[in-house]
């Protein structure tokens, strides 16, 4: 138990690379990541918890990191969305989001890759009613979500045929 | 940067987390799942001094069946709650309030705890926990105690904790036997508060006659609020949809000072009231087994 008024010392891993940050106890998750890390792919909507843009996963679990004190992730492992691909290829789900139309302007992305990582992982094989549910907590202006639906179907798809 | 500053504590047991309270006197937000206060630091509504974390205390996250009764740790998250076998089979009530609450990501925060403490009038968990008649569990600087959960809803955001309590532990006590339940609200959008919202649990005796119910109205008033006149027409009555009309209409005329706000009219939140009590309690009674 600390009690400092000015900064607090934040250790926790990202994507699996171990961060340091110094930050101060207001200082919100989101903004740590993209001011403190430089992992500016979560991005930043409302900040008061209703968009969803700035989804992130903590042990595993989707959350939004612009109702989150950078101070609570201490010890965390988080994922976002530099997380997914690797050496420069998409991650299967990128590739359905892309093949289905599922984005135009790109900026709720990062957030709906997220909450859609959390589902997929927890339950591969999701009912529509399952993924309408997942992605009730973010907004995207630009696809009239039913493309965002079908890159959900068909990454489930991807993952399922996916040799692991 | 969105909030003021503040000072960050997170102890490792509740008496800290007591005592950091009393050292603020009164200044200072608890913080459990974040989800209510962090907005409000965000848009500088609350400007506490502190910020006291219990994420750091362990013990506080659990779901245990003790004599009958349910006990849930005051930092259980909403979604272990909606995913927990024994809440769905001992509760199904709140295991269906709790999908009700706002969306996964939320819940993977927010906490049982932290919703009742916070006291949003529109919130499901102080609704819930009128109707089914939990005890909350507090720890403050002169020990544990109880408080009913007819007794904790003040007023808009307001409890009866003291300034340096804490909410450890909400007990419910099983449903009677022969007893159905419903929950149904309604919002502009999945997942936003609801507008106007019943909870309700509904017991037949043997013969077939309502031998009790509890209508507990949320999103309408300053605090969840219990429709005793509807309660008391139900009593000993026989479940028809015409009672249960007449129920939904007693419901309405209860809520003297309903809310009026940019997302409904007071008019409309007593329309919505009445038609949802008469849908809670039809699908109550169906769940209780009347034919």
């Amino acid at each position: 138990m600390e009690s400092e008024m000015s900064t607090r010392k934040v250790r926790l891993t990202v994507n699996g690379q171990p961060y340091e940050a110094t930050v101060e106890p207001r200082t919100t998750l989101v903004d740590m990541l993209r001011i403190d890390l430089g992992l500016t792919g979560t991005h930043v909507g409302c900040e008061h918890g209703v968009c969803g843009a700035c989804t992130v996963l903590m042990d595993g679990l989707a959350v939004r990191s612009c109702i989150m004190l950078a101070v609570q992730a201490g010890g965390a492992e988080l994922r976002t969305v530099e997380g997914l691909g690797h050496n420069g290829d998409l991650h299967p789900l990128q590739e359905a989001f892309m093949d289905c139309h599922g984005l135009q302007c790109g900026f709720c992305t990062p957030g709906f890759l997220m909450s859609v990582c959390e589902l997929l992982e927890h339950s591969p094989d999701p009912s529509d009613d399952e993924i309408r549910d997942a992605l009730g907590g973010n907004i995207c202006r630009c696809t009239g979500y039913q493309s965002i639906l079908e890159s959900v179907r068909l990454a489930s798809k991807k993952l399922r045929e996916q040799p692991s | 940067m969105k909030p003021a500053p503040f000072a960050y504590y997170d102890p490792s047991t509740l008496e800290e987390a007591v005592s950091l309270l009393e050292a603020q006197g009164g200044e200072a937000k608890l913080i459990a799942g974040g989800q209510s206060l962090v907005p409000l630091l965000n848009m500088r509504l609350a400007r506490p001094t502190a910020v006291i974390d219990l994420n750091r205390i362990d013990g506080l996250s659990y779901i245990r069946e003790e004599g009958g009764r349910l006990a849930i740790g005051a930092m259980t998250r909403q979604r272990e709650i909606e995913r927990s076998e024994l809440v769905q089979r001992r509760q199904p009530l709140l295991h269906a309030a709790t999908k009700l609450i706002a969306h996964p990501q939320i819940r993977n925060r927010g906490t049982i705890g932290g919703s009742l403490a916070h006291a949003d009038p529109a919130a499901e968990y102080p609704a819930l926990a009128l109707a089914l008649d939990a005890e909350l569990r507090v720890l403050g600087p002169n020990g544990q105690r109880a408080i009913a959960a007819a007794d904790f809803f003040v007023t808009y955001l307001t409890t009866a904790l003291e300034p340096s309590e804490v909410v450890t532990e909400v007990r419910l006590p099983a449903l009677p036997e022969r007893t159905g339940w419903s929950v149904l609200e309604l919002s502009r959008r999945h997942g936003d508060f609801a507008l106007a919202g019943v909870g309700t649990t509904l017991t037949l005796a043997a013969a077939g006659s309502i031998e009790d119910a509890r209508v507990v109205l949320f999103g309408v008033a300053a605090t969840p609020l219990r429709a005793t006149a509807a309660e008391a027409m139900l009593r000993g009555e026989r479940p028809t949809e015409a009672l249960f009309a007449e129920a939904g209409r007693a419901a309405a005329a209860a809520v003297e000072d309903a809310l009026s706000d940019i997302h409904a009219s007071a008019e409309y939140r007593r329309h919505l009231v009445s038609v949802l009590t008469k849908r809670a309690l039809t699908e109550a009674s169906s769940r209780a087994g009347a034919s």
